[in-house]
């Protein structure tokens, strides 16, 4: 048969663009799918830029620190579009009942996943650049501006959803639709901690040690160090790398064991609550 | 070397719990062959085929499909396998040949494309095929499913109530479907059914489950002759009631 011929990365990647292509032709077919990906992302964006134009004309730091509050809010959507992304193609497969096809069709855990991420920035993409665009057209913020810092702040971001975005799959594989409000609401729980709109030194310094726990912290830092200081820190890049690595790989670990537990109790067979 | 059963079950046991669904089965389904899993509800049919499928960790006993061990070696023989099922659906909002297509690449159907408009024809989805699943009839969407479940040309085809909630004539056209392509590809079927003509009228085998154990097995005459019944339904009946001695006793 020609089939076994075929070498595995092959046959690999032609089920990760099988699965990437279901979700395209699903976002092709459905306006209010591709319109809530963009929606809030803008309305975020004008809702802060305009709380900045206010601050900026009334206090002299923040007129030096233009940019911060927007900058982090597009920051903050890269983090929380791309776990959502991810979680919500991952839904999309429970919404449909079509997990037990997937689950019982040849493609792998890894290949699922991968498929997902790729997913998730195409989702990101589709909802967050047109918004970086009106941000230089309304506010004169122009993200681009940060150059190669930007990419090291994308990388390290979209690594930190990935690995939440997993994670919480794997809940929702083990757990069926009960644990689905984790998808919307778990970024929310990292956010007073990552310092999205203030500095670390802002937390009680018992607290901080925890803040630099998490990966975005060191983003929003570099963010703000760029803006305000005009200084690109590739330090803290680093240490976000090396903590990112931990968490995405404590997120693919966690995601393959509560597959196993589903395997076990018999969650794969239902997708209800 | 002697070919591996399509599939062999072994003192199969799992238990949710405390709770025992399947309670030490034991069959081998030969090549080519249509089976069907009998019982009530909660008897461990779906227990069974999730098993077999690689979707459950079985407590203990041991499963294999074409050669390889359940779920353990499950990556080695899930590209010659698939099922249908009415409570598993493909997305409604892609058009039937989106889907087909999806699930072609995902079991790396050679020549998809023909593939696709072979099934087509053969189970009448042509002018179907451009339209989105969920604008489907149920019979139509059954359809569907059963093109999903033969886009690879399996060699183990697993179904779980094929042709519920379809009118008589549908489901009699699946069912004939079903039957040639048993015949034409050698393909080993296990179904499972609660509609008694549909197992008499495809299954050269009938296993009969009670709570998580098997109570009969052999062909549809044979058990028919063994209870001193009729039909189907009867010993269904007799075994779901516990009467399956006394009528065994009473036929001999």
């Amino acid at each position: 048969m020609s089939r076994r011929h075929k070498s595995a990365v092959t046959s690999s990647a032609r089920r990760i663009s099988a699965m990437m292509l279901r979700h395209w032709y699903l976002l092709r077919s459905s306006w209010p799918r591709l319109l809530d990906l963009i929606y809030w992302p803008t309305v975020q964006m004008v809702t802060w830029g305009f709380l900045q134009y206010y601050i900026a004309s009334n206090a002299g730091f923040f007129a030096r620190a233009g940019g911060t509050f927007i900058g982090a809010v597009l920051l903050w959507d890269i983090l929380f579009r791309g776990q959502l992304g991810f979680s919500i193609s991952f839904l999309e497969e429970m919404y449909s009942r079509n997990l037990g096809n997937i689950m019982m069709s040849p493609l792998r855990p890894f290949e699922f996943i991968i498929a997902l991420m790729v997913m998730s920035v195409v989702r990101l993409s589709l909802g967050a650049v047109p918004v970086t665009f009106l941000a230089i057209a309304f506010f004169g913020f122009n993200l681009y501006a940060f150059g190669l810092a930007l990419v090291a702040f994308f990388f390290n971001l979209m690594l930190t959803s990935w690995a939440i975005g997993i994670f919480v799959s794997g809940l929702i594989l083990r757990n069926g639709m009960g644990a689905e409000n984790l998808a919307w609401s778990i970024m929310f729980l990292f956010m007073p901690l990552t310092c999205v709109y203030y500095p670390v030194a802002t937390l009680p310094t018992w607290l901080q040690p925890v803040a630099w726990l998490m990966p975005p912290t060191y983003v929003f830092e570099g963010m703000r160090a760029l803006v305000i200081d005009k200084v690109f820190r590739p330090e803290l890049m680093l240490d976000a790398l090396a903590l990112n690595a931990v968490l995405f790989a404590a997120g693919v670990f966690g995601f393959l064991k509560l597959l196993q537990s589903a395997r076990r109790h018999g969650s794969l067979m239902q997708s209800g609550e | 070397m002697p070919q591996s059963p399509p599939i062999a079950v072994e003192r199969l046991v799992k238990i949710y719990k405390t709770v025992p669904a399947v309670d030490g089965i034991s069959f081998t389904l030969a090549p080519g062959t249509i089976t069907a899993l009998l019982g009530g509800n909660g008897a461990g049919k779906t227990t069974t085929i999730a098993s077999i499928m690689g979707l459950i960790t079985p407590t203990c006993g041991r499963v294999s499909v074409l050669g390889a061990q359940m779920p353990q070696q499950r990556y080695r023989v899930l590209q010659r396998m698939n099922f249908e099922s009415p409570y598993v659906e493909v997305p409604m909002r892609l058009t039937v040949r989106q889907n087909l297509t999806v699930f072609g690449k995902l079991y790396d159907v050679d020549h998809l494309r023909e593939r696709i408009a072979e099934l087509g024809h053969e189970l009448d989805l042509i002018e179907l095929l451009d339209r989105p699943t969920g604008n489907l009839s149920a019979g139509q969407k059954t359809r569907v499913s059963l093109a999903k479940a033969l886009i690879n040309t399996p060699d183990v085809l697993l179904l779980d109530e094929p042709t519920a909630s379809l009118d008589p004539d549908t489901a009699d056209w699946v069912r004939a479907r079903l039957e040639r392509y048993c015949r034409d590809r050698h393909a080993t079927l296990l179904l499972a059914s609660h509609n008694m003509t549909e197992v008499e009228r495809l299954c050269e085998r009938v296993i009969m489950l009670k709570r998580g154990r098997i109570e009969d097995d052999d062909t549809p005459a044979k058990l028919l002759r063994r209870y001193g019944r009729s039909t189907l339904e009867e010993v269904f009946l007799d075994v779901a009631r516990g009467n399956g001695g006394e009528a065994r006793e009473a036929a001999q």
